[in-house]
């Protein structure tokens, strides 16, 4: 740097003052994100923590603003009419998710837990075989199997509405169909399959529907991750095994799936946090209502429903908190769980 | 799941591997299915539609379901222009942006730099829902509500465009080459807009491709800030559909159609690209 050579005496305008020096340029250059993070992402955050320290109904203005302290919180989680000496029973339970929030974070999970495990169990050996197998194929089948995840899913979730209709939707046509598919006489699959028109409306199938939606819409993007991963790997590693009479079972046990670790750190950490944001399908398949009952209300449906319908912009602050906090336990005990090994 | 697990060999590689074929393919069709039926409910009358078992092969009343569509929704149209325009501003504004961060990561020696990129990264953990409420005030303040700029400016600059671009320069771009436009009395702008930028082809179309796609299918976003409905986008309109008395699927499935046909359209002509892009971050960072 200090042996700069003296500028050619062909250039043009050699002694032009810079209005972007070398040293400043990087700032300027990065500064547009930051600028919209502060505006958009940081002041947000932060003055939804302190919005969720006072009572406020947002349409009265901020005058309105009546310090409450933590009882917002103590309002969601109601701790102090919870009798705790009963939390291995049941019926402690059954109560706690009547409770507007306790049900609503319940939702979130279980619909997490139910779409978000089966995305990977079936994504990761797809993968595999898919990295081992296909060849000529493997671009078009990509493709067909990403076509969910970049669809606009208000789009799709209403056709998955009528596709769920139960007295002339084309899930009971199908499924009626297999059950009452005949061969010799035997009816093989009647025992799998319902032979009547399932009722997806009931609320204990709605989150069922959800549920299937969510993964359908996000299998395909977790077989492309582990592909993605896959291909990393030196092709040499599975070829050794070959050599040395390992059955492709081991081989895909004991040498490919703990170097998928890392990824599958990735790829979780990525399903945790959509499941936990969950919205769009939940509130499209259920016409915003969350169901009868609020069986799919997620958190973040009860969230904007607090704030949009109830005006209540101090407790909606308060849920966004408690689900962020419970969006960071969840990505630290991921990473304790599958963080690579050094 | 075992199913799809190459069986070992002593069975018959060949068993195993039908077997594994079939799943794959069986899930191609479920993959595709719902698009298939989209289109399909898309060209049937309603009485069609309903009838079991559904059809499940095109019909004529194409035509007939979107007249059907703009009689309940007139501004179905100006709906979809919207969505479009909106996604096309928030895409070209993230080229520029995205590529400008991703360039003064990529290849100046600041102070700062690696704390400043990882924060960067650390943004794309925060969930979108706990600035949401803060937001529909902000909006309120600023006058932005039911305008697009509502939708532009806060997606203008995305983390996750930035670490494309940033990998990519580095990858793609010799320090020497800005060094020899450096020395040859380039300014630091006139080196990112004609040496930098005309190399960045493929980032920027994978980028572009990204960026258009999310804000084309956000939903969320237009919910908390678009609240008449002729300021709507599109997802807001076919899901305000749902909501009418008399719910007509074969005008819903119109409607539904020709909003996914421009995803399907850009899907066909670059899934590689698209899904390299997405991916690229995954497999590196």
């Amino acid at each position: 740097m200090e042996h700069r050579p003296a500028p050619p005496p062909s250039l043009p305008h050699p002694q032009r003052r810079r209005w972007l020096s070398r040293r400043w340029a990087p700032y300027v250059f990065i500064s547009p994100f930051f600028i919209l993070f502060a505006v958009f992402g940081l002041f947000p955050l932060l003055f939804s923590a302190y919005v969720s320290l006072f009572r406020w109904d947002g349409a009265a203005g901020l005058e309105a603003m009546t310090w409450t302290g933590l009882g917002n919180y103590a309002y969601l989680l109601q701790f102090e009419d919870m009798d705790l000496g009963q939390v291995f029973t049941a019926g402690f339970w059954r109560d706690l998710i009547t409770r507007d929030f306790w049900r609503a974070l319940w939702n979130t999970l279980w619909i997490g837990v139910v779409a978000g495990l089966p995305q990977h169990l079936v994504a990761i050996p797809l993968a595999y075989f898919i990295h081992t197998r296909v060849g000529r194929l493997r671009n078009p089948l990509l493709a067909l199997y990403f076509l969910p995840f970049i669809t606009n899913i208000v789009a799709i979730s209403l056709v998955f509405e009528a596709m769920f209709s139960s007295n002339f939707g084309l899930v009971n046509a199908v499924l009626n169909g297999l059950a009452h598919w005949q061969v010799g006489g035997f009816t093989p699959l009647s025992a799998i399959f319902p032979a009547e028109p399932v009722d997806w409306n009931r609320p204990d199938k709605v989150p069922w529907v959800v549920a299937f939606v969510v993964w359908w819409r996000y299998v395909g993007w977790n077989v492309v991750l582990y592909l993605a991963a896959l291909q990393t790997l030196p092709r040499d590693i599975f070829e050794a095994a070959h050599v040395d009479g390992v059955s492709a079972w081991q081989q895909f046990r004991h040498i490919t799936l703990p170097l998928l670790r890392p990824m599958m750190f990735f790829a979780i950490t990525l399903t945790v946090i959509g499941s936990l944001q969950l919205f769009e399908e939940p509130y499209v398949l259920t016409r915003t209502t969350g169901g009868t009952g609020q069986v799919a209300e997620t958190g973040a449906m009860y969230l904007l429903k607090t704030a949009m319908t109830d005006g209540d912009f101090g407790t909606a602050s308060a849920i966004a908190w408690l689900l962020f906090a419970l969006v960071a336990l969840l990505t630290w005990v991921n990473h304790r769980v599958f963080k690579p090994k050094d | 799941m075992n199913l799809v697990v190459p069986a070992p060999r002593r069975v018959g590689p060949w068993l195993g591997q039908l077997s594994a074929y079939t799943v794959l393919a069986f899930g191609a069709v479920l993959m595709v299915a719902p698009f298939w039926y989209m289109m399909v409910f898309a060209t049937h009358s309603n009485t069609e539609i309903l009838s079991v078992p559904p059809p499940s092969w095109f019909g004529d009343q194409l035509l007939v379901n979107l007249a059907d569509l703009l009689e309940r929704r007139p501004h179905f149209w100006r709906a979809l222009w919207l969505s479009l325009w909106v996604a096309a501003a928030v895409a070209a504004l993230n080229l520029l942006f995205c590529s400008l961060a991703g360039y003064a990561f990529a290849l100046y020696d600041f102070k700062g730099r690696e704390p400043l990129f990882a924060f960067v990264l650390a943004t794309l953990m925060l969930p979108s829902f706990v600035s949401m409420i803060p937001t529909i005030l902000l909006m309120q303040q600023l006058g932005w509500i039911n305008q697009a700029r509502a939708l532009i400016v806060p997606a203008a600059c995305g983390a996750l465009g930035i670490f494309l671009m940033r990998q990519y320069i580095q990858s793609a771009i010799p320090r020497e080459l800005v060094e020899a436009a450096r020395m040859d009395g380039c300014g630091e702008f006139s080196i990112y807009w004609r040496v930098v930028l005309p190399l960045l082809g493929p980032a920027l179309g994978t980028l572009g491709l990204v960026t258009f796609i999310g804000s084309y299918n956000n939903f969320v976003g237009a919910l908390l800030v678009l609240r008449e409905q002729d300021a709507y986008t599109v997802p807001l309109v076919l899901r305000s559909l749902q909501g009418t008395t008399a719910v007509a699927i074969s005008a819903l499935a119109a409607g539904a159609a020709v909003t996914v046909l421009p995803l399907l359209l850009l899907f066909a002509l670059y899934s590689r690209r698209l899904i390299d892009g997405l991916t690229a971050g995954a497999v590196k960072g």
